[in-house]
């Protein structure tokens, strides 16, 4: 009993000086394990007098508990240095690149045209597509383009034979749909339309978005209204000024040329719009009674406007593209800038 | 059209500044196209006299002259023209004048002479393009010491026009001027045309015998004109503002009519002419040789101006060389004639040509100008080249002259289309200035075109012409009112726009290349291709329709590989073209190509290149979106274009949807590309077929799973095995996963180990080991029978 104070202390400068969780098991084992030394000598006690049990009992067992106690502190704090080293040897360079796959994207004409297909569906129109190679009827005649007429001579087409072309806007597919459908129709037909011409400003193929309203009561206010609507949220200005010029196609009557304000410079007058302030970006009018009576549709009851746009010329406005001929290169360099 | 903006302040002069103006007809669909100055600038020239000229005494080819500009003294000048003359008049820039090109005038020495001042050319002013071989020589009239800019209205512009189709009326400064004079109310004059009485009786007979297309002829001979004589500077500078070139007076005067009229006129020869003119269609086999050289074998369904001994110029379109003015013509016979536009419409284009004459007719020229444009000329032709007319002679078909076109404007329905009620004396009013016969009726206008608008036969006309005149951006703006009905949305099929965005997902840049592709192209890679091929291509390169999108692909990946972008994933969607015209196919498909390395560079995985297998589960990540993965198979098959051994034919249903392989190394070579490539192509619209999720419950009991290992020949394809095993497996198959390929040590040469794992499951009990294994039994049985192929010891 008199060595307990003596053992305490060794025990505690041996739990200190530890320097592993397995070490202060050993420790554990050898003071208050079953066979240890804090443990043999509670078993001792049997040996003391019944007065002197009581309290020699308590200064073991405080003396078990203080050990007990820090042993534990201890195991915490090595616990916790190892996990801490742990921690230090895992740490990575998170500024790192992330694995995977690179990004892609959709092309900026792509873009373009879902955009524009997005801004009517929405208020309710389809989308149609139709045929690429078409024939002269639905190109032409339908539209009322007949032979030799000098507005042939406003599209230069691809002919495959007398009659086979490529069509050389999107208008056939709303020859086909006012053919096949009952009013009210409110269409958008994208897609690709091709022109024998080649320079700097006119590529071979390109697209087109080409929009059409029948109903009772449709008129050239509703034709102004929509246009102004659609230009102003495809360029996100609500100041954006539009103008309708008079203007001629076969099939559509009254027609108009519509200009913007230029959204380079707006409207003070830069190159792209030829310092005029103005930039001609589509074509629209009410539709002709002739091209109505081809599809079958009562002239007296319906009336309806139709409007056609570039989507490569959007697209070059909208994202300040400045050569159309980029659009069919695939250049990726230039085909990342739109992802 | 371009024309002299004062000429046309000659006939109407609106009080606006020439942009106004050029702003307002734009405005009004005549949109003009440029403005520009008739003349560069320059200053410090006037109009002198050359008093004297003596050879310079140091240089052959120069003279030393002295001119009067008008100040009083003679002033002394060296001049190198070799047109140079006493008694001229001469544009003469002056000490201290400025010439086009900030070229300054001053007081010189040319080899030892002074000189002060310069004696211009035309081309030195900036009049012609062409550098001119003499100085300008002015009209003797012309007053000496007055400014050459004044002297000239050289304070002009030109304005061009872009006229729309249906114009063919404003194709002349007459009636540009009646569009002016609309659009600001004011009157028109234009000079007066009086007729030019028979001086002489010589006569030339006509006769139409092809009515419908020629309804009126005049024509008139003209005895004793010189073509020698020089058309006047002023209709020279006319004919340049108006982009003619001046080439003989007997055509400037043609032209200058038909720019001032718009009636196309042409001048024969009188002494080529054999008996009287004929007007007809070609005869079969017929030949003409035209102003311009070239020999044209005429159509029957082409209009002839003939003489007894054969055509003499296709009508309305060019003249005949044999039978036209030159030189030494004494006798002119002048043609002024109306052909129907239907006549004329798309002759010129068929045989290749384009001129001023068939422009107008095909839009249609007022046949009421017929007479009028010969009077005219016959004026200006005695004016210029002297002569002396002889009677007028006319042929004309009554009954075949245009129709009067006479059509209702009804006030409701042209309030309908304007969404706005006009004021009806203000509609009245825009109807008669445009020259309309107009009676004001309950409903509305009566009216009849003015013979020189072809474009008015409808109502709708009328709308446009009120619409116009009354401007569009006058008109209201309202938004189309429609009902708010919902429609069925098919949620079984993916858009096209989904699709694409799985590819961009999995790292695809979207290409669109020509549907149009080199012949060569698409031969070595698709020998068999039948696709339509344009007979007007605007290349060869360019010549025949795409079969597949692999050309396109290719050449685009050809492109970035030369520009250092060695990692290429490119898709596109789009129509491919098969079969001949008559048996077309148009389809849309979905193609991609890969080619370079798997991953992008950087610091984490590997540099292996793309292979088959990368691209296929591009591919099926794709078919996936639908989730009717079970109705897709991959078929061993050869394509022209890929590699025998790793490539596979996609079948939807049975039926096929595309192609993927690797480029056939052969290909490859033949292409010259300097990367293998892997690509595949689907129909577009078998990969829009999905299917609406359909639940099925969650079994709450346990799964079992075996693990099963056969041996396979080499050239077994798996899926063989995959079908094998899923027809034998029962109901209850949950799943098969293929989950080890292996060749080499332990396995037999010309073999492979396929490892798979299956997992069963009852809705509603657990399945007992004996039943799982009388399946192993019979699947292991049905893959030796059917495949020769065992398990794995």
């Amino acid at each position: 009993m008199d060595h307990l104070p003596t053992l305490v202390s060794e025990a505690r400068d041996a739990i200190q000086a530890a320097q592993s969780v397995a070490a202060l098991d050993e420790l554990r084992v050898r003071y208050l394990g079953k066979k240890g030394e804090v443990t043999a000598l509670l078993k001792g006690l049997g040996k003391l007098s019944a007065e002197e049990r009581p309290a020699a009992g308590e200064r073991i067992n405080q003396a078990k508990q203080t050990l007990a106690y820090e042993i534990d502190a201890k195991r915490q704090q090595l616990e916790s240095a190892a996990l801490n080293a742990r921690l230090a040897a895992e740490s990575i360079d998170v500024t790192l690149p992330g694995r995977g796959q690179a990004e892609g994207g959709l092309h900026p004409v792509t873009r373009t045209l879902e955009r524009i297909e997005g801004l009517f569906t929405r208020i309710g129109y389809d989308v149609a597509v139709g045929p690429e190679i078409e024939d002269d009827y639905h190109n032409f005649e339908a539209l009322n383009i007949p032979a030799h007429h000098p507005a042939r001579g406003m599209a230069d087409t691809f002919y495959f034979d007398a009659t086979r072309l490529l069509r050389t806007h999107t208008s056939p597919v709303q020859v086909r749909t006012m053919k096949s459908s009952e009013p009210p129709i409110r269409i958008v037909c994208p897609g690709r339309v091709y022109r024998s011409d080649s320079d700097l400003t006119h590529t071979p193929m390109f697209h087109q978005v080409e929009g059409l309203l029948v109903d009772e009561d449709v008129s050239f206010a509703d034709l102004k209204g929509t246009i102004e609507d659609f230009l102003q949220a495809f360029f996100e200005r609500d100041d954006l000024s539009v103008r309708f010029r008079p203007s001629y196609f076969p099939f559509t009557e009254p027609s108009a040329e519509v200009d913007i304000q230029c959204v380079m410079c707006s409207g003070a007058g830069c190159r792209v719009c030829s310092h005029s302030g103005w930039l001609e970006v589509m074509g629209c009018g009410m539709v002709h009674p002739e091209v109505f009576r081809h599809s079958g549709i009562d002239t007296e009851r319906y009336t309806g406007f139709a409007f056609g746009m570039g989507a490569e010329r959007l697209a070059m406005l909208r994202y300040g593209v400045n050569d159309l001929r980029l659009f069919f290169e695939n250049d990726l360099r230039f085909l990342r800038q739109f992802a | 059209m371009k024309f002299s903006e004062l000429w046309l302040r000659e006939w109407v002069s609106p009080q606006l500044e020439t942009q106004a103006m050029a702003d307002q007809i734009t405005m009004a669909g005549l949109e003009v196209d440029a403005v520009e100055a008739v003349a560069a600038e320059f200053s410090g020239v006037v109009v002198a006299e050359v008093l004297s000229k003596e050879k310079h005494p140091d240089a052959d080819k120069l003279n030393v002259c002295t001119v009067n500009d008008g100040t009083g003294e003679p002033v002394q000048v060296v001049c190198g023209a070799p047109n140079v003359d006493i008694g001229q008049k001469v544009p003469f820039a002056q000490v201290g004048g400025v010439l086009p090109g900030d070229f300054k005038i001053k007081k010189a020495k040319l080899r030892g002479v002074e000189s002060r001042g310069m004696i211009c050319s035309a081309s030195e002013l900036g009049l012609e393009e062409e550098t001119s071989p003499g100085i300008l020589v002015l009209s003797s009239a012309a007053p000496v010491g007055i400014d050459f800019r004044e002297f000239m209205h050289l304070n002009d512009m030109t304005i061009e026009v872009d006229l729309t189709p249906n114009r063919g009326d404003c194709l002349s400064i007459k009636g540009l001027s009646r569009e002016v004079g609309v659009l600001n109310r004011l009157p028109v004059n234009g000079p007066m045309i009086e007729p030019v009485a028979a001086e002489v009786e010589d006569s030339f007979t006509v006769s139409i015998e092809a009515p419908e297309q020629c309804p009126r002829y005049i024509g008139r001979v003209i005895k004793g004109v010189s073509v020698k004589a020089e058309t006047p500077l002023w209709m020279v500078e006319r004919l340049r503002r108006s982009g003619v070139r001046s080439i003989d007076p007997v055509v400037d005067i043609t032209n200058y009519v038909m720019l001032e009229l718009g009636q196309p006129l042409h001048a024969f020869d009188r002494d080529n002419l054999q008996e009287g003119i004929v007007v007809r269609m070609a005869k079969p086999g017929e030949k003409l040789t035209l102003l311009d050289g070239s020999d044209v074998a005429l159509r029957p369904e082409t209009l002839v101006i003939a003489d007894h001994s054969g055509p003499l110029a296709m009508a309305g379109v060019m003249g005949g060389e044999n039978s036209g003015v030159n030189v030494n013509t004494q006798t002119i016979f002048l043609e002024s004639a109306f052909f129907t536009p239907l006549a004329i419409a798309g002759q010129a284009r068929s045989y290749g040509l384009h001129t001023d004459a068939s422009h107008r007719f095909e839009r249609g020229v007022d046949p009421q100008l017929t007479p009028v444009a010969v009077e005219r000329a016959t004026q200006l032709l005695i004016e210029i080249c002297g002569g002396q007319a002889g009677p007028v002679v006319e042929a004309q078909s009554a009954e075949h002259m245009p129709a009067e076109r006479s059509m209702l404007l009804r006030s409701a329905r042209l309030e309908k289309a304007l969404s706005k009620t006009l004021d009806s004396d203000d509609v009245t009013d825009i109807l008669q200035r445009l020259g309309l016969d107009v009676s004001v009726q309950d409903a509305g206008w009566a009216v009849t075109a003015p013979s020189w608008r072809f474009d008015l036969a409808i109502e709708e006309d009328l709308i446009e012409e009120v619409a116009r005149i009354h401007g569009y951006n006058n008109l209201p703006v309202r938004r189309p009112a429609a009902r708010l009905a919902l429609r069925s949305a098919d949620e079984a099929t993916l858009t096209q726009a989904r699709l694409r965005r799985q590819m961009v997902a999995r790292g695809f840049q979207e290409a669109i290349t020509y549907s149009f592709v080199a012949p060569e192209l698409q031969a070595a890679l698709l020998p068999d291709a039948v696709t339509p091929v344009l007979a007007n291509p605007i290349s060869a390169d360019l010549s025949v329709m795409r079969a597949s999108l692999f050309p396109g692909l290719i050449r685009a990946m050809e492109h970035n590989l030369n520009r250092q972008q060695t990692r290429v994933r490119l898709f596109e969607t789009g129509l491919v073209f098969n079969g001949e015209l008559d048996a077309l196919s148009q389809v849309p498909m979905l193609g991609a190509l890969v080619c370079g390395p798997r991953e992008a560079e950087g610091w984490s995985g590997a540099k292996d290149r793309v292979d088959f297998y990368d691209l296929k589960g591009d591919l099926e990540s794709v078919i996936a979106l639908g989730g009717e993965g079970d109705s897709w198979r991959f078929e061993p098959a050869e394509h022209p274009s890929l590699h025998p051994g790793q490539s596979a034919q996609l079948l939807h249903n049975g039926e096929p949807a595309g192609w993927i392989g690797t480029l056939h190394p052969q290909v490859r070579a033949t292409l010259g590309l300097k990367m293998d490539a892997v690509l595949f192509e689907v129909r577009l619209d078998m990969l829009s077929q999905g299917s609406v999720p359909a639940f099925e419950p969650l079994s709450r009991f346990p799964e079992v799973r075996r693990d099963l290992a056969f041996i396979l020949k080499e050239a077994t394809p798996v899926q063989s095995l995959l079908d094998c095993a899923r027809e034998q497996a029962g109901d209850y198959l949950q799943d098969i996963k293929l989950f080890d390929v292996y060749a080499g040590k332990g396995v037999a040469e010309g073999h492979k180990s396929i490892a798979l794992g299956l997992t069963w499951q009852h809705p509603s009990r657990t399945l007992n080991d004996e039943e799982i294994n009388q399946l192993v039994d019979s699947i292991v049985t049905q893959v030796r029978v059917k495949l020769d192929a065992e398990l794995r010891g």
